[in-house]
């Protein structure tokens, strides 16, 4: 038994009960990096795969991105709704996907929710295809292109370079 | 400015939740309702934080956590419900 | 300028929140009344939490970081309501605007 299984997860978690307590007093931090200790070693068993990031510096940029395309989607969607119901061109797409992992494809389904127009319905049993349905896409394959270049692209790069 | 800004907030976020109610209480689906159930809950979350800022006191967080995390579960388990016919397997 | 920052984002949030319900109560089908809720409304919210912190901030007693407990917690949790509603939704076949995906099994 390793003493510290994921080592991402202890900085984490004691973060977030730093951030629970709203305090930066030393008797906290000591009992965040205890409880980021302890409660990965007795749910190690729960983690089905380690996290290896391989690419940090992609990941933030990605995370930027997504951020920035998070705001724009929302005033797009904005407009979308408060504009005619009628002039929508709702469609469900079919994208292919390239990634294999569970985390990276969750994650990439995550961010379809919150990025343009789309929303990720069901993943094939094959994990060969996402289900995404878009609020207004004339053009489907502009819509798969976006994703597949602007998302799919780096979450590849951090989590499966082959 | 504050004092002009947080009666219009306000007022916002009570459409908000009463076009979430209209569309919980016409339906036409279940996961319409569940849906809009889901809305409310955010809908709440935010009057609750524009509360603690309008009464300037923090105590209110603790409230919007707590619900943000029982919303959540809430959904899921709605949903798992419609899709298996049953929550706990 | 402090006072301009928060009214602009109280006003921003409460404005996001509002366009996310009246989506809901406005679009046509279930797939389209999904998105509303799930985007702007979790930015809506998410600019009054930013809001909150920026007030509490700077009332004298320290740094009040803890909105972004919500913040994050709600970034996280949407996307997967909103999958999870897609996917019973297409389970029930409820009526759509866009043409429905092929339905082979192999795709539950």
């Amino acid at each position: 038994m390793k003493m510290l299984p994921h080592p991402l997860l202890t900085p984490i978690l004691a973060a977030i009960w730093l951030l629970l307590n709203n305090s930066l007093a030393p008797g906290h931090i000591v009992l965040g990096l205890l409880l980021g200790w302890a409660i990965p070693l007795f749910t190690v068993h729960y983690w089905p795969e380690a996290v290896h990031i391989h690419k940090p510096l992609t990941l933030l940029r990605f995370m930027a991105v997504v951020l920035l395309d998070i705001v724009l989607a929302n005033l797009v969607v904005a407009r979308l709704i408060l504009g005619r119901p009628q002039s929508l061109h709702p469609a469900f797409l079919k994208v292919p996907l390239e990634l294999r992992s569970d985390l990276a494809i969750g994650l990439l389904a995550n961010t379809i929710c919150l990025t343009p127009g789309t929303v990720s319905a069901r993943l094939s049993l094959d994990r060969r295809f996402l289900l995404v349905h878009a609020l207004n896409a004339p053009d489907g394959g502009a819509v798969i292109a976006t994703i597949k270049q602007r998302y799919e692209a780096p979450l590849k790069e951090v989590f499966e370079p082959c | 400015m504050l004092t002009l800004v947080i009666p219009i907030a306000f007022a916002l976020l009570g459409a908000a939740v009463a076009l979430s109610v209209w569309r919980l209480l016409r339906g036409p689906s279940a996961p319409d309702r569940i849906l809009a159930l889901d809305t409310l809950y955010v809908n709440t979350i935010a009057l609750l934080v524009l509360l603690g800022i309008h009464l300037g006191s923090a105590l209110y967080f603790e409230a919007a956590l707590l619900i943000a995390m029982m919303g959540f579960v809430g959904t899921v388990a709605l949903c798992k419900y419609l899709l298996r016919g049953d929550i706990i397997e | 300028m402090l006072e301009y920052l928060l009214s602009f984002l109280i006003l921003a949030g409460a404005l996001f929140t509002f366009i996310g319900s009246l989506g809901l109560a406005r679009l046509r089908d279930f797939y389209t009344r999904l998105h509303g809720p799930t985007k702007a409304t979790t930015l809506g919210v998410g600019c009054m939490l930013i809001a909150s912190s920026v007030y509490f901030s700077n009332r004298g007693a320290g740094m009040s970081l803890h909105e972004v407990l919500v913040t994050l917690f709600l970034f996280i949790t949407a996307p997967i309501s909103a999958h999870l509603l897609a996917k019973a939704a297409l389970h029930l076949k409820l009526e759509s605007l866009a043409p429905p995906p092929d339905d082979d099994p192999a795709n539950s």
